[in-house]
């Protein structure tokens, strides 16, 4: 049996399918993920996210100590509830996890990372916070839903008390703010507007009961796959890991150089692979013809083979989408083998859906 | 509970079989087998001809989820593949022993030793 977050039995009551996902027993879907879908994409969906790990970072020297760890840069949040993505990486450059940083105070940052990373990601930032006095607080006692859609602010927004209920919905895109026992935050994974919501493990399951009662639908991690592919955001795991670098993982735009004196962990590396120029380069594939691409497919160039690193059917685009790993060279048009046979695929700009709207051709 | 109609046989890999009057036999995926796949999105069903042993794999179901062989419960040869599901593979999900069969076979031979509803039921619950 995995571990179970505080909203096990209503996911099992809802009629959930639940599986196993990194040690956890989570609803993979309710019914059909692909209406799951497109209640987020058109209307309002909640995700049951408390499997993922929330850490509170206090000390004096906290902003020190996480522009050492992460390979963004924290200078960039100097406003009270601003949050930053960004990815902790090793000596090497590889990617040990992507996380969320949110800035409180000068003492106190949130930080949110991946569930199946949870211990070694503890690990070894307890092991970086040592020298700079940090101390970090694993926030069990949270639990974490994601409301997304394009109805999902104005829906959460009334469940607040009237006081909070305007602070919340002036939140800036990638901004939280506690608004009582809550924490709420205008982030999400899946390319739709939404708040994620950090609140007494206790209070999730009324919660999630009375966005249901407003019509905001119950929506498994196989939806949240889907969209968050759609939106083309990474999966830690299977688009990056420890043994890729964020330069040829699609996330060079979470890496900051800008300032010469940092010396986050990982940095050298990475300075040495930009300047002998990376060898692949990651890239949004749509699939011509019939079938459907999925992970660790070869894709096949003129440049040489690259790799599929996520590959799915989009049910906002009705054709099969992916990320993949290519050689730097490789251009538009590939061919992937799908079980024995080479399909066509071309490579486009990516995300492929945002805000309700498919955005390639 | 997962529907198993207690006139068709079954296959451990949870393939349906119906005989149909002319003595050819229908195959499909089984109620319990397309909710454990989740949303179908693509089915690649066999050309007419194709000859099979037992335990070939003759079709792919993909969901959203993952792609999975479907698996000849007899030998035979192919008549014909479900051409309906090319545009409908939801079908599959919404009637597994009906419009969503996948595939007719001309036997070649009797037809083997298959589950009937109630084996292929403790089968499942064997399962879990």
């Amino acid at each position: 049996m995995g571990r179970r977050t505080p909203l096990y039995d209503l996911h099992v009551e809802l009629g959930a399918r639940m599986v196993d996902f990194g040690g956890w027993d989570m609803p993979v879907n309710y019914g059909s993920q692909i209406e799951e879908h497109h209640a987020v994409r058109r209307d309002a969906g909640i995700f049951d996210v408390s499997h993922m790990c929330v850490i509170d970072a206090r000390g004096s020297r906290v902003r020190e100590f996480l522009s050492k760890l992460v390979a963004n840069d924290v200078a960039r949040l100097t406003t009270s509830g601003k949050a930053l993505y960004s990815c902790m990486l090793n000596e090497q450059g590889g990617v040990i996890d992507d996380l969320i940083i949110y800035y409180i105070d000068e003492i106190f940052f949130r930080i949110v990372v991946n569930a199946g990373t949870r211990d070694k990601d503890l690990a070894w930032m307890r092991q970086v916070a040592a020298p700079f006095g940090v101390e970090l607080t694993e926030r069990t006692d949270l639990g974490m839903l994601a409301v997304q859609g394009p109805n999902a602010r104005a829906k959460v927004a009334e469940l607040l008390p009237t006081q909070h209920r305007d602070v919340a919905l002036a939140l800036e895109v990638f901004a939280g703010r506690q608004l009582g026992d809550w924490f709420v935050a205008r982030t999400g994974y899946t390319g739709e507007d939404g708040f994620e919501i950090m609140l007494p493990a206790l209070a999730a399951e009324p919660v999630w009961r009375a966005l249901n009662a407003k019509g905001v639908k119950s929506a498994g991690l196989g939806a949240r796959d889907t969209l968050r592919l759609e939106a083309a955001m990474n999966l830690y795991g299977n688009d990056m890991d420890e043994t890729q670098n964020p330069l040829e993982s699609g996330l060079a735009w979470t890496v900051s150089f800008d300032n010469p004196a940092r010396d986050f962990i990982g940095r050298k590396a990475l300075e040495s692979l930009k300047a002998s120029g990376p060898k692949k380069k990651f890239v949004a594939l749509v699939l011509e013809d019939r079938g459907v691409l999925r992970g660790h497919q070869k894709v096949v160039t003129p440049a040489g083979d690259g790799e599929i690193t996520s590959g799915t059917f989009s049910p906002s685009m009705e054709k099969s989408i992916a990320l993949a790993r290519v050689p730097r060279d490789t251009g538009a048009q590939v061919q992937v083998d799908v079980r024995g046979k080479l399909l066509n695929a071309r490579v486009v700009k990516a995300p492929f859906v945002r805000k309700g709207q498919v955005l390639v051709k | 509970m997962s529907n198993i109609p207690a006139d068709l046989k079954y296959t451990k890999s949870h393939e349906w079989v119906r005989t149909l009057s002319n003595g050819n036999v229908e195959v499909g995926i089984t109620d319990h087998a397309q909710g454990a796949l989740g949303d179908l999105v693509f089915v690649d069903v066999p050309e007419a001809g194709k000859a099979l042993k037992v335990g070939d794999a003759f079709a792919v179901v993909e969901s959203v989820k993952a792609a999975s062989d479907v698996y000849a419960p007899i030998a035979g040869s192919v008549i014909e593949g479900n051409a309906a599901l090319g545009d409908q593979p939801e079908l599959i999900n919404s009637e597994p022993y009906g419009a969503g069969w996948i595939a007719r076979f001309k036997l070649d031979g009797a037809l083997p030793g298959l589950l009937s509803a109630a084996e292929y039921q403790a089968h499942l619950e064997a399962e879990g």
